[in-house]
C-alpha cells in the first residue's frame, strides 16, 4: 500500500499530461487492434495454432534452442550465450572491441533495455544512437520507455518539439511531421557512420536460423544491412518452429500492436553477406540471454514466455491506462510486465506488481496467444504471500478470515458484531470515515451501511410467516 | 423445480433486497426457493489475495453446504459464480476428493441472469420505461461469458439500456484492490462514473454487488442522485 510501485502511481495519477498522452493513445489502438484482427480470417484458429506452437515449443525449449544454434552457423552467424544481463553486456562490448567499433546504430529492442546495454557501451568509449523514432527521443530526452511498442506513448508532441529544439537545436514543432523529418535527416547520417549495428529480433525462426524484424520505419532493414557488424540480442525465448508459423504470428503481431495487416518493413536475416550478396554485414553475432528466463520456465508462469511483446494488455489494461510505464518500475510495464519483471529481477522487489490489477481479464481477453495473464497474477501473488513480507493488516485480516468464514456459527456472531460497529459509524445509512483497512476505502468513496437484518434472517423470517395458517 | 440461492456476504450483509428481488423472480419462473443452511462466503477474497491456505478452508466448507443440496444453485453474482465455477477446480486442483466436489458444485451453478434467460426469460405485463446504464462485470463477462443475457432481460422488461463511453471497461472494485490500490481504483471509478452520469441514465444496474457499492459509493461521496440496483431488483420491480 506504501511501496515503490504505489508511490510511483500516486505520482502518475496526478500527472495531467500524462493522462492526455495515455488516453490518446492507448484508445486508439485498443480500437485499431479490434478492427485489424477483424480483418483477419479465422483469427481464432490462428490465435489457436500460434499458441499451441508456441507452448509446444516452450515444453522442449532446449532442444529448440539447440537446433537453432546450429542452423545460425550454418549460416555463417556466431552464437554466444548468456545467462545474465552483465553476461550479454560484456559478450557485446567485447564483439565491438575485437571488430574495433567505434559507433553502434540500435533498432528497437527491449532485451537490449533489459540488459541496460547503452550504459555498459557508452562506458567502454563507444557511441550509441537509437534508431527508432520513439527510442531516439528517448534517448535524446534521457527519458526511459513506458510501452513496450509505443517508447513515448506517455509524452505529448508538444513535450517531443521541446526536447528536440534543446538537443538538436531545431525551431520548436508541435507537427509530428516536422518532428519526424527532423529525426530522419539525423539519422540518415548516423546509419553512415555506424561500424556496428545492435538489432533485437521479434522471432527467431528454428528451422532456417532465421531472424525476423518488423519496423514501420525501416531502421530494422538499414540497421542490419549498413555496418560492418550486425550484433542480435534475443531472448531465448523468442524461437517459433518453422517459417510457416512466422507467418501465423506475423498475422497476429502486427494487427494486436497496430491493427496493421503487416508492418511497413518485414526484415528476415539469414547470416553475414555472402559472395555474391549486394548488402550486409560481414560478420553476425547472435546473443541469447537467459536472465531467469529458465527459471520462469520451470514455474508457474511459464506461459509468460510466449509473450510476443506486442503490447495489446498494455492498452486494454485499466491499470496501464492510469498510471502509464514508468510506475511499473522496470523495461516491462502493464500486464506482461507485472509477471515478467518479477521473473526476471526477483519477486521480493517488484511483490506489488501482481497485485495492481483488479483482474478485470481485459489483458486475456485481448492477448494473441491467449495467455491466461490473471491466472499467472494470482500464482505470484500466492507465491508473495509465501515467500515475502506483506502488510501485517492484510496478512492478520485474511487469516482470521479464513478460520471465522469456514465456522457458520462463529461467522454469525463475527458478522454481526462488525455490522454493530458500522452501523454506529453510519448517519442516514452511510459512513464517511471508516476505521481499519475499510479506511482506504472511505477516502474516495462513502462506504454504505450493513443491512439491519441480514438476507438470512429475512429469509427465515418470510418462511416462517408463510408456514403459519 | 427447487433451486438453492447462495445469496453472497456482500447480499446477506449489506443489501439483502437483492436477494429477496432474485428470490421473488426465480419463484416467478416457477422454482422453490431454498436457502442452504450455514452458508458464509465463498472465499473469494482470500483467494485472490494469495492466501490460499485460508481460500481453501472457506472454499472447502462452502463445497460441503452445497453437496448436501440438490438442484441448481443460484448466484445473484457473476464475481462469486466464477469463483465456485472456476477458481475452486484451481483450488483443489491437488485434491482429488474435494475436486470431485467442486466439479459437481460447479456444474450446479448458474449466475442469476444465465438461470433467468436459460428458463426463458420473464416477461412483464406492464412496461418499465427506465432508462438503465448496465455495467457488465468483469468476471460475469470476461469471467462466465455472459455478456447478452442481462441486456436480453433489461429490453424484456420494456427498459432501454443506454449504451456509455468504454462500458467494458472494469470500474476499478476488484474486491481488495480497491483498499490495496485505493488511488488506483479511485481513479478507474472517477472514468466509470463520469461516462455512465454522461449517458443520459437514470439508473444504474449490474449484476455484482461488488461493483455497486463500490459506484454507489462513489456516487454518494459526490452528492449524485442516481437509483442504483441490482439487475434482480429492476426485474422483481418490473413484475410486480
Amino acid at each position: 500500500m506504501s511501496g515503490p510501485f504505489a508511490r510511483r502511481a500516486r505520482r502518475a495519477l496526478r500527472d495531467q499530461q500524462l493522462h492526455v498522452a495515455l488516453d490518446r493513445t492507448t484508445a486508439q489502438l485498443g480500437l485499431r487492434r479490434a478492427t485489424g484482427l477483424a480483418s483477419l480470417e479465422q483469427a481464432d484458429t490462428v490465435r489457436d495454432r500460434a499458441r499451441a506452437a508456441k507452448m509446444a515449443l516452450l515444453h522442449s525449449l532446449a532442444d529448440s534452442l539447440r537446433a537453432f544454434e546450429a542452423r545460425l552457423v550454418e549460416n555463417g552467424a556466431r552464437v554466444h550465450w548468456a545467462e545474465t544481463t552483465a553476461d550479454a553486456n560484456r559478450i557485446i562490448v567485447e564483439i565491438a572491441a575485437k571488430a574495433g567499433v567505434r559507433r553502434v546504430a540500435k533498432s528497437k529492442s527491449m532485451a537490449s533495455e533489459e540488459t541496460h546495454l547503452n550504459g555498459a557501451l557508452e562506458r567502454a568509449g563507444i557511441t550509441v544512437v537509437e534508431t527508432d523514432l520513439g527510442e531516439y527521443i528517448v534517448q535524446l530526452a534521457g527519458d526511459r520507455p513506458s510501452h513496450i511498442i509505443m517508447p513515448i506513448v506517455h509524452m505529448t508532441r508538444e513535450q517531443v518539439g521541446r526536447v528536440m529544439e534543446r538537443r538538436l537545436a531545431v525551431p520548436y514543432s508541435d507537427d509530428t511531421q516536422t518532428l519526424a523529418r527532423y529525426a530522419r535527416t539525423r539519422l540518415r547520417e548516423e546509419f553512415l557512420q555506424a561500424d556496428m549495428g545492435l538489432t533485437g529480433a521479434n522471432f527467431g525462426v528454428v528451422e532456417n536460423g532465421t531472424i525476423c524484424l518488423v519496423t514501420n520505419e525501416g531502421n530494422g532493414r538499414m540497421v542490419t544491412t549498413l555496418p560492418r557488424v550486425h550484433v542480435v540480442l534475443m531472448g531465448i525465448e523468442k524461437l517459433v518452429p518453422t517459417m510457416a508459423d512466422l507467418d501465423r504470428f506475423l498475422k497476429l503481431l502486427s494487427r494486436s500492436a497496430t491493427g496493421q495487416k503487416l508492418t511497413a518493413y518485414t526484415t528476415l536475416v539469414r547470416g553475414p553477406r555472402r559472395a555474391g550478396d549486394e548488402c550486409g554485414a560481414d560478420e553476425m553475432h547472435v546473443v541469447l540471454l537467459d536472465n531467469g528466463r529458465s527459471k520462469i520456465l520451470a514455474g508457474e508462469t511459464a506461459e509468460i514466455l510466449g509473450c510476443i511483446r506486442c503490447g495489446a494488455c498494455l492498452n486494454a489494461c485499466p491499470v496501464y491506462r492510469a498510471v502509464g510505464g514508468h510506475a511499473y518500475g522496470d523495461v516491462y510495464p502493464g500486464p506482461v510486465g507485472s509477471i515478467v519483471t518479477p521473473g526476471i529481477r526477483g519477486l521480493a522487489p517488484f511483490a506489488e506488481l501482481p497485485s495492481a490489477s483488479s483482474l478485470c481479464g481485459a489483458c486475456r481477453e485481448v492477448c494473441p496467444v491467449r495467455l491466461d495473464i490473471p491466472r499467472m497474477l494470482l500464482a505470484l501473488r500466492h507465491e508473495a504471500v509465501e515467500h515475502t513480507r506483506q502488510p501485517a493488516a492484510l496478512r492478520l485480516g485474511l487469516k482470521i478470515f479464513g478460520r471465522v468464514a469456514s465456522r457458520p456459527r462463529l461467522y454469525r456472531v463475527g458478522a454481526a458484531l462488525m455490522r454493530a460497529m458500522l452501523r454506529s459509524r453510519a448517519r442516514n445509512g452511510w459512513i464517511r470515515r471508516a476505521p481499519g483497512l475499510a479506511k482506504q476505502w472511505t477516502r474516495f468513496r462513502d462506504l454504505k451501511a450493513p443491512a439491519a437484518v441480514t438476507f438470512e434472517t429475512a429469509w427465515r423470517q418470510r418462511s416462517a410467516a408463510a408456514k403459519r395458517p | 423445480m427447487i433451486v438453492q440461492l447462495f445469496p453472497t456476504c456482500l447480499v446477506n450483509e449489506f443489501h439483502p433486497a437483492a436477494g429477496m428481488a432474485a428470490a421473488r423472480v426465480l419463484e416467478r419462473l416457477g422454482c422453490t426457493v431454498a436457502l442452504p443452511e450455514g452458508l458464509t462466503c465463498c472465499g473469494q477474497p482470500a483467494f485472490n489475495a494469495g492466501f490460499h491456505d485460508e481460500a481453501r478452508l472457506v472454499a472447502r466448507h462452502t463445497l460441503g453446504v452445497l453437496a448436501q443440496t440438490d438442484g441448481p444453485i443460484i448466484v445473484p453474482s457473476g464475481s462469486c459464480s466464477d469463483m465456485l465455477i472456476h477458481q475452486y477446480l484451481e483450488l483443489f486442483e491437488d485434491d482429488a476428493p474435494a475436486a470431485d466436489a467442486a466439479r459437481q458444485v460447479s456444474a450446479r451453478c448458474r449466475e442469476f441472469s444465465q438461470f433467468v434467460v436459460e428458463r426463458g426469460g420473464v416477461r412483464a405485463s406492464m412496461k418499465t420505461p427506465a432508462r438503465v446504464a448496465y455495467h457488465p462485470s468483469c468476471h460475469l463477462m470476461r469471467g462466465l461469458g455472459v455478456r447478452r443475457q442481462p441486456l436480453e432481460i433489461i429490453s424484456s422488461i420494456g427498459a432501454a439500456s443506454v449504451p456509455f463511453d468504454e462500458q467494458e471497461e472494469c470500474c476499478g472494485f476488484g474486491g481488495l484492490f480497491s483498499i490495496k490500490n485505493a488511488d488506483i481504483s479511485a481513479s478507474m471509478m472517477d472514468r466509470k462514473l463520469a461516462a455512465i452520469q454522461a449517458s443520459g441514465a437514470e439508473r444504474l444496474v449490474s449484476c455484482d454487488l461488488g461493483c455497486l457499492l463500490h459506484l454507489e459509493g462513489g456516487l454518494h461521496r459526490r452528492g449524485a442522485a442516481m437509483k442504483v440496483q441490482h439487475l434482480a431488483e429492476l426485474v422483481d420491480e418490473a413484475l410486480e
